[in-house]
């Protein structure tokens, strides 16, 4: 029992102390997250797993909204889970404020699952059909009844109905009597009953309705200014990533292939992968839509059961040489931006880096696109090159 | 081509002498449609109007529950009967009305003269069977192609849709594809008999954004080569300003806006298309509140009496509560009409001209 008491009591430090700005509030360490694939039936023999989260590094602010872009199957969700300590790390760290929450168990994960909260993406599945939405909100103070005691619980859970947005009078209604939007506030609310410091969004507008997604969006922000909360934001929407977000990583088959601050990412990618989603992204504006050029990516997303060697995009990459195939590129700033005071001197995991503005590609983008600048290799292998 | 020159003759008796050379391929007009449901009639579609002509490609925009997804179900006739209903209209197609058809006929056309792609292609396509198959069926069934001929057809669509390895993938199944992929074979399935139109329901929204590029440049390349006329249902305002040639805003089962893409985005007539056209995160509000549409889409089966946004509308009036705005010819400031352009607001001069 010595053990548990010793964590608890420097886990109760670490909160009491004042959390400086600038020092991260959630760290993440060369996270992994492997499931196991499995042959036979009562003696089962592992044959591989699939890296789902393969070595993921990032720093989490106090205040600040992390976006985190990539397609299915990248690894996105896993991730958030993992932060979440829904499941296990298979290796790495995930320390909030310092703590590794994979090592703590019994009351002090109590005490940073209170902080760390979630709002999920299908606001139709997330809610229990049976429960009111005062019993969904009111939930986590069964789990920690210290932040509301009893009595105070139905006006609690007015004053955060109230918050999101929604009569408090509707406490005592159920899931279905509400639309998409309406739910998902009800969502947002649960995950502000514990008054956490991080919250952790996978897809939160993406089942909404256009005109609905708006009205999230800027209840997420205006909730952030008010508790000042930190967010973690899964989207694949990349225009409204940009717009909520302070930094933004990119990644792709279980790894962050590119992070920096929103204008690093969207106006100076500097990663193959970023270029392609970018130019990807049908713009919201006809003009000059003959001459916008578009980088395709040929093929889909690997297998994360077997990834490819080396670089795990160079088998859709339009710069692929054979140094991608051999030589793992780390996340670091790319060496030809080193030293340099640019804003394409941010974290990118390519051997062959370069700076291409491609959101400001639509009026002279023949001669940057194209993919043969600086790297000099040229367009090789796959047929994806830029096409309009 | 040359495959539909005998079925067109069949037809053009009267499609040629009504109207001229270029006369649209597909009219919509005033296509009522209602769903009977144990809690009411719900009116899905109210008097919708629109045309495509060969080549052409029109976008119709709206959210879920406006009604895009029904009127063009109507279209191809595969309204689910009950509860969905045709209460009324015409839906003209080489001058002939569809309504008036027997469902025989109406099967004949659909699939060699006008076919569908769907939102989700794995649930679109058969499991148990290959989808050589599934391509080849339509060789069979409306052309009478023999089996053998039949799968070397489905080989060489799958080739001009871009599926790597045709000749072995023709034999696997559909869950042996990736959702790219799988919305090739739907593409494929659509082209097979080389229809004049092609009505694509959502064709990308269950795809990634590097995917989506690939499918819609696909589209587009086919449509150019077949001169088929599109019709593309989608809420996504970044696909519609990168393929479409005119647009029709639907909202709670009328259209509220028409007008050609590059007009539409830059100056809506209709405050409902100005609200969403708002509501895209730019660069210079980062930071600042998004504009969002204040409220939530109506229940169909509760349309607000009048204007159907006019709960929403930051400009609504009196009369948006009493009087149902009719689709007004928009023009200039100075009455000079702006082809295609229409918009059902009472106040559509204040709201593109300011």
């Amino acid at each position: 029992m010595a053990e548990p008491t010793a964590t608890e009591a420097a886990i109760e430090a670490v909160m009491d102390k004042q959390v400086r700005r600038g020092e991260p509030i959630l760290s993440v360490r060369n996270l992994e997250k492997y499931f196991p694939l499995t042959q036979g039936i009562l003696i089962k023999k592992q044959i591989g797993a699939v890296k789902a989260v393969d070595g993921v590094s990032f720093d989490l602010h106090q205040g600040e909204t992390l976006g985190i872009v990539g397609e299915s199957g990248c690894g996105k969700s896993t991730l958030a889970k993992v932060l979440m300590n829904l499941e296990t790390a298979t290796s790495g760290e995930v320390l909030y404020k310092g703590e590794d929450i994979s090592k703590v168990s019994g009351r002090a994960l109590k005490a940073i699952r209170r902080n760390i909260q979630m709002v999920f993406q299908d606001p139709y599945t997330s809610l229990n059909p049976r429960m009111t939405v005062g019993d969904i909100i009111g939930e986590p103070f069964e789990i920690h009844p210290e932040v509301a005691p009893k009595s105070d619980r139905r006006k609690a859970v007015q004053d955060l109905l109230d918050v999101v947005g929604l009569n408090p009078e509707y406490i005592n209604r159920y899931p279905h009597q509400f639309s998409g939007g309406q739910r998902q506030r009800i969502g947002i609310a649960r995950g502000l009953a514990l008054k956490p410091e991080i919250i952790i969004c996978d897809e939160p507008v993406s089942a909404l309705d256009v005109s609905v997604q708006a009205q999230v969006i800027n209840l997420l922000e205006k909730l952030q200014d008010e508790f000042n909360l930190s967010y973690m934001f899964i989207a694949h929407d990349l225009s409204i990533v940009r717009h909520i977000s302070d930094r933004v990583g990119v990644m792709y088959l279980g790894k962050m292939v590119e992070i920096g601050s929103d204008e690093e990412i969207y106006e100076h990618p500097t990663h193959p992968y970023t270029q392609a989603l970018l130019s990807a992204v049908p713009v919201p504006d006809p003009e000059g839509r003959e001459g916008r050029e578009r980088i395709l990516l040929s093929g889909d997303i690997p297998s994360p059961a077997n990834p490819p060697s080396g670089c795990r995009f160079r088998t859709r990459c339009f710069k692929a040489q054979e140094k991608c195939a051999i030589e793992e590129p780390l996340l670091a700033i790319p060496q030809v931006f080193r030293g340099q005071d640019t804003p394409a001197a941010h974290e990118s995991a390519c051997h062959f880096a370069e700076d291409v503005d491609i959101v400001g590609a639509t009026a002279n983008g023949d001669d940057s696109v194209n993919g043969d600048g600086v790297s000099g290799g040229g367009v090789s292998g796959d047929n994806g090159g830029a096409e309009i | 081509m040359g495959i539909h020159a005998t079925e067109v003759t069949a037809t053009t008796g009267r499609g040629r002498t009504a109207d001229s050379e270029d006369a649209p391929l597909l009219q919509v007009k005033n296509l009522q449609v209602e769903f009977r449901t144990r809690d009411g009639v719900a009116k899905a579609v109210n008097g919708v109007n629109y045309s495509v002509r060969a080549g052409e490609t029109l976008a119709i925009l709206g959210e879920s529950g406006s009604g895009k997804s029904v009127s063009s179900q109507a279209v191809m006739g595969i309204l689910d009967s009950p509860p969905g209903f045709v209460t009324g209209g015409e839906i003209v197609f080489k001058g002939q009305d569809l309504l008036k058809l027997s469902k025989e006929q109406r099967r004949k056309i659909r699939g060699t003269q006008m076919a569908m792609i769907f939102q989700d292609a794995l649930s679109s396509l058969n499991p148990v069977h290959t989808v050589g198959t599934q391509l080849g069926e339509m060789f069979r069934v409306h052309r009478g192609t023999s089996k053998s001929e039949a799968k070397k057809k489905a080989v060489e669509l799958m080739e001009r849709v871009g599926i790597p390895a045709a000749k072995e993938r023709v034999n696997q199944y559909p869950h042996q594809f990736s959702g790219g992929m799988r919305q090739r074979i739907m593409i494929a399935m659509a082209l097979a008999l080389e229809p004049d139109l092609i009505i694509a329901d959502e064709p990308t929204t269950a795809l990634d954004v590097t995917v989506q590029a690939q499918v819609m440049e696909l589209l587009a390349d086919l449509q150019a080569e077949y001169n088929m006329g599109l019709i593309l249902i989608t809420h996504d305002l970044g696909v519609v300003a990168d393929v479409a040639d005119k647009i029709a805003v639907m909202y709670a089962g009328r259209i509220v806006e028409t007008a050609p893409v590059h007009e539409l985005y830059k100056r809506p007539a209709h405050p409902y298309t100005r609200g969403l056209l708002d509501s895209i995160p730019r660069l210079d509000q980062k930071g600042q509140e998004l504009y969002a549409i204040k409220g939530l889409p109506p229940n169909l089966l509760r349309i607000p009496s009048g204007c159907a946004f006019n709960p929403r509308c930051p400009m609504a009036q009196e009369v948006c509560r009493s009087e149902v705005p009719p689709l007004h010819a928009v023009t200039e400031a100075d009455g000079t009409p702006i082809e295609g352009r229409g918009s059902a607001c009472h106040f559509w001069k204040e709201t593109i001209h300011g």
